[in-house]
């Protein structure tokens, strides 16, 4: 043998070995390395799960009356693994369906398509399920239609209706609380990415509001069937085939009574205010109990039908949802609506004010305006009323004696050349009280407002410098006003400076303060219940279907506020005041409810889209009865004018609601709750109401 | 054979002068042609049961080609394969004639896109390219080994002679068209030209010219669609999702989802579930990988490491040239066969219709197989 020829045979062989080591190396990856990502993938070729709903869990009153619910609904379904079979593919079956529907033949089709089988951009309403499930049609279909599917299965193949639940708000008493609720929706695709929530195809989970929040508990766990199909996707064998076990019920502290009492107060309050002429767009209403901060109703308003989603939601509704032209009405006000607090922030005042050493019984001057620098800053709703105690300028709402106190300790803090060590009383006072926080209710999306201290001032100004100091050439067209330019000049200077005219702001809750409306309700509540924040808690107890209590849920402290006894003391009173000889007096004179509270009447910048300016914004925050505090209420109307002739109004219809006011009197036997406040027992939740009586419902 | 073994004296010089056959080689193709039986059988028997068939339908008749082919490789052993070169012409002319057959219409019959078989009553197909493979290995080992003492290379004449043997089968093959079995000759066509001794330039020159017939002929689309739809489903699985892009996915997930014990003979859920075609033939790898895991189908592999290293061996041991350039001939088959059909599985290699040496269901390339193993063997028994 020459050399060439032994050399290209050991090539050959070094060849042909290196060849089977490169097949073992790859058959090392795929089935050692990767072999599980490959069962996985093997896993889902094969197997095709049915998924049977659970019975979702009832959201109740703090009664047991059911506020959201499954009822019994009737779907119609198409099974694709039947039509398939057919020699036209179900086409006449699908059109004979569409007129018994009265649906478009084309939305039958599109719905009965698998969304691999369409066209990426015409997979809209297409079934992201498996072929071997049955395709929903409708939910709501009337009993005349399903017997008419089910006693000619020759005329329609493959079709099928059965009962299922359909998640209802029945609104027993009258009331919506679509904002506290929420909605539920079928999970989506990035929804089951996360994986553990073990969720399942087109499983009906929680999307919003206290559906989304406690969806874990409600849920219950789906009957799952999986099926080992072969190539021809024809049934080899039943891999498992599990139960499916209902959800668990909600017990919250609302009563259905007093949130329809508030979201009608409210929306009396709105009327009456655009009867006023004012624009009124919104607004919300929350009552607190203030011995723990359980939530016993919450209302925003413009609200929706939270049953609009099981009826099928149509483009336009989806739309309106979010239109600003309806007041963007899946908004909460009550939580994600920030406000300036105007004249109910001057509670904070005054314990600043006490720090700061300012004596509560002493009487100061209320001039009708003041000079601060080269301001002039005027009283808003008092004329001048010369020289009066402190008690007395909280009831009538006097600003020139908080624009003197805050210019004085804003000089003492250095004014425009800060001391190093400061007291920034009214900063403090504010934090304390949870201004610039989220109070951490149990719904999702809570805003946490503003508190404009130094280091907000510092930070807003970083990040709008360049903006400020090229005023001219960045802003729009109709905002090079020569006023406007010299703010934005004067902006770019010194815009990070906390100046005098911010400080004297501050102090009756404007410029730049914003905060939700149940932030205000927390703050009221700790000063009627002495100085405790409570965190908001709308859930009480979770129960099992058979009514045992899975688990409750204990008030829990956000902390204290920053008020000494005394502060509480005087406040008590000067609050009362204002219902008795103040600016709310009119609105309570001879009610039976000694009620506490404070007016706020909040500027608002800006222009609305047609081009007027912004009306005010109307305040009440108040609390009940002022001797011996329970509830807290608090009402904001966007553009509603005057706090006391639209807010404080609202706010004595809930409380006419909660102690059964009529006329002047009190008759116990309208009152909501009884003497002893709202109930301190977990209810039963009443079985009777997993069916209920179609005459109680409404649609 | 009875010029071969007509007479007593020449048959026990035949058993005196033997050194046995390599017992190892033996082994190795008897576990291989075992697991293929029982893969055969775990690919077709569920599918076919719930389809109302025969569930041994193929494992029967497996077993049939196995019993065909092993009197086929005892009868190659029992030829002096020396004698072989008398016949080799014969041998070639009838592989050429039955190529040019299957080309009529009406005579051959097209599967998966290849007009490769003549279909024989009662349901036997024969597929030509298979003995034109043995044909062409041994046609060329005569012409380079002819007339030459140990130490001289071919002459460049003696490769244009062997060249032309190979190409004019090959031309045919392409016909049909079978990709598939026109590389598998290439293969052997290359590694004998590159042992011969012959010129390396030689063999340099052949392997450019390959890769540029394979560019033209897919550019002037003389490779048929179907050919390019697979080779771009092996760059681009998603490129033709419903066919090959497809069963190279199915494949892979099959094979991946074995892991390291696998399911279970006669338990894959895929294979059960029939989710890659073909199975019984060219991927009965994947049934070996789901059934049988990492630790079976790497002993498969093993099996044909151990195979590769005997048949090597005996390359190696032999003084004969002619001798030498026929292992060379059917090492490079298989070796490229083996390497294309498990890497196609395991998407390494692109999809072409090879099936899997000693193991696919078939019995033309079953017969084929062992015939080579034959060879091998006759080699062995006659090199001392």
């Amino acid at each position: 043998m020459n050399q060439r020829s032994r050399l290209s045979l050991v090539v050959t062989q070094t060849l042909v070995l290196s060849l089977m080591l490169a097949l073992f190396g790859r058959l090392f990856f795929l089935q050692v390395a990767s072999g599980l990502k490959y069962q996985n993938a093997a896993l889902s070729i094969q197997s095709r799960d049915i998924v049977n709903p659970a019975t979702r869990g009832a959201i109740t009153d703090s009664s047991g009356l059911p506020l959201a619910m499954d009822r019994p609904g009737m779907q119609i379904t198409v099974n694709r693994s039947a039509t398939d079979a057919l020699p036209d593919k179900g086409m006449t079956v699908f059109a004979t369906l569409a007129k018994l529907l009265s649906l478009k033949p084309a939305d039958v089709f599109t719905k009965t398509r698998l969304c691999g089988e369409l066209a990426i951009g015409q997979r809209a309403g297409c079934w992201n399920g498996t072929r071997q499930q049955p395709i929903p049609l409708t939910k709501v279909a009337t009993e005349a239609q399903a017997l008419k599917v089910l006693e000619n299965p020759s005329l329609f193949p493959g079709v099928d209706a059965a009962p299922v639940p359909i998640r209802s708000y029945p609104s027993l008493a009258g009331e919506n609380a679509a904002h506290v609720l929420g909605y539920t929706g079928i999970v989506t695709d990035s929804d089951l990415l996360n994986t553990s929530k073990n969720y399942h195809r087109n499983e009906i989970v929680g999307k919003s509001g206290l559906e989304y929040v406690y969806d874990s508990y409600l849920r219950g766990t789906p009957g799952v069937k999986t099926l080992i199909v072969d190539r021809k996707e024809a049934i080899t064998s039943v891999s498992q085939n599990t139960q499916s076990i209902p959800g668990n019920n909600v017990v919250t502290h609302l009563d259905a009574r007093l949130q329809a009492a508030t979201e009608a107060a409210l929306a009396s309050s709105v009327a009456r205010s655009r009867s006023l002429g004012y624009h009124a767009d919104s607004g919300a209403a929350i009552v607190m109990d203030v011995k723990n901060g359980a939530i016993l109703a919450m209302a925003s308003y413009p609200t929706y039908d939270p049953n609009m989603w099981q009826k099928g939601l149509t483009t336009q509704q989806a739309k309106d949802l979010f239109s600003a032209s309806k007041g963007v009405p899946a908004l909460s006000r009550a939580i994600q609506g920030v406000y300036a607090p105007a004249s109910t922030f001057k509670a904070v005042s005054v314990v600043a004010a006490s720090a700061a050493g300012y004596n509560l019984k002493a009487r100061y001057d209320c001039p009708a305006q003041l000079q601060v620098g080269t301001q002039l800053f005027r009283n808003f709703e008092t004329k001048s009323q010369g020289r009066i105690d402190m008690n007395e300028a909280i009831a009538v709402s006097c600003d020139t004696i908080w624009y003197q106190i805050a210019f004085d300790q804003w000089l003492k803090d250095g004014g425009l050349r800060p001391h190093s060590s400061l007291n920034d009383y009214f900063f403090n006072a504010a934090r304390g009280f949870g201004v610039g926080k989220k109070t951490g209710i149990d719904l999702p999306g809570e805003l946490p407002g503003r508190l404009p201290d130094r280091q907000w001032k510092q930070d807003y100004y970083d990040a709008n410098k360049s903006f400020y100091c090229n005023f001219t050439s960045r802003a729009k067209k109709s905002d090079l006003t020569p006023y406007l330019i010299a703010i934005a000049h004067e902006n770019c200077l010194d815009g990070n400076k906390l100046r005098a005219g911010d400080a004297v702001n501050f102090a009756i809750g404007q410029g730049d303060t914003l905060v939700t409306p149940l932030q205000l309700t927390d703050l009221y509540a700790a000063i009627a219940n002495g100085g405790t924040l409570w965190k908001p808690e709308i859930v009480r107890a979770i129960v099992s279907p058979e009514g045992k209590v899975i688990k409750s849920f204990t008030p829990v402290s956000n902390g204290r506020a920053p008020a000494t006894s005394s502060d509480i003391t005087f406040l008590h009173s000067a609050l009362r005041a204002v219902a008795t000889r103040g600016t709310a007096a009119g609105v309570f004179a001879n009610y039976p409810i000694e009620v506490a509270g404070k007016t706020g009447t909040g500027q608002v910048l800006g222009r609305n889209p047609n081009g007027s300016a912004k009306d005010d914004t109307s305040w009440f925050a108040s609390f009940a009865p002022s001797s011996s505090p329970r509830y807290a209420v608090v009402m904001m109307v966007s553009q509603g004018g005057f706090g006391a002739s639209v807010s404080a109004v609202g706010v004595k219809d809930i409380y006419s609601a909660i102690f059964g006011v009529v006329g002047n009197k009190v008759n116990p036997a309208k009152a909501i709750y009884p003497d002893s406040g709202p109930p301190s027992s977990i209810p039963k939740v009443d079985p009777k109401y997993a069916k209920l009586p179609a005459g109680v419902m409404k649609k | 054979m009875s010029k071969l073994l007509g007479n007593s004296r020449r048959a026990r010089s035949f058993r005196e002068n033997i050194s046995g056959y390599d017992k190892q080689l033996n082994y190795a193709v008897g576990l291989l042609l075992i697991l293929g039986t029982l893969l055969v059988w775990a690919a077709t028997k569920q599918w076919f049961a719930s389809q109302g068939l025969d569930p041994q339908y193929y494992v029967k008749r497996h077993v049939l080609n196995i019993f065909i082919g092993l009197l086929l490789a005892y009868g190659t052993t029992l030829v002096d394969y020396r004698l072989l070169r008398a016949y080799t012409p014969f041998v070639w002319g009838i592989g050429i004639l039955g190529l040019i057959a299957v080309l009529i219409p009406g005579v051959g019959s097209t599967i998966n896109g290849a007009r490769s078989w003549i279909s024989f009553p009662g349901g036997f197909t024969l597929q030509p390219a298979e003995l034109a493979k043995i044909a062409v290995i041994i046609g060329m080992a005569m012409l380079l080994a002819e007339a030459r003492d140990q130490d001289s290379a071919p002459t460049h004449m003696d490769v244009v002679k062997a060249l032309a043997v190979a190409l004019i089968p090959m031309g045919l093959i392409m016909l049909e068209p079978d990709l598939g079995e026109a590389l598998i000759i290439s293969a052997a066509v290359i590694a004998i030209i590159g042992v011969s001794g012959a010129p390396s330039r030689w063999v340099v020159g052949l392997l450019l010219v390959g890769i540029l017939t394979g560019v033209v002929a897919v550019k002037a689309g003389v490779i048929h669609q179907y050919q390019v739809k697979r080779l771009q489903s092996f760059v681009d699985p998603t490129a033709d999702p419903q066919q090959s892009g497809y069963q190279l996915r199915q494949s892979r997930i099959t094979i991946g989802s074995g892991g390291i014990l696998g399911r279970g003979l006669f338990s894959g859920p895929q294979t059960n579930g029939r989710f890659v075609p073909e199975q019984q033939t060219d991927f009965i790898f994947t049934v070996a990988g789901e059934e049988l895991g990492f630790l079976g189908s790497g002993f498969i592999l093993l099996l044909f490491g151990l195979f590769f290293i005997r048949a090597f061996a005996i390359a190696q041991r032999t003084t004969d040239i002619f001798g030498r350039l026929v292992c060379i001939g059917v090492i490079a088959w298989f070796a490229f066969q083996t390497f294309e059909n498990i890497g196609m599985t395991m998407g390494l290699m692109p999809m072409t219709g090879v099936p899997l040496p000693f193991m696919s269901y078939g019995g033309s390339s079953m017969f084929a197989n062992m015939v080579g193993l034959g060879l091998l063997q006759s080699v062995h028994l006659r090199s001392r």
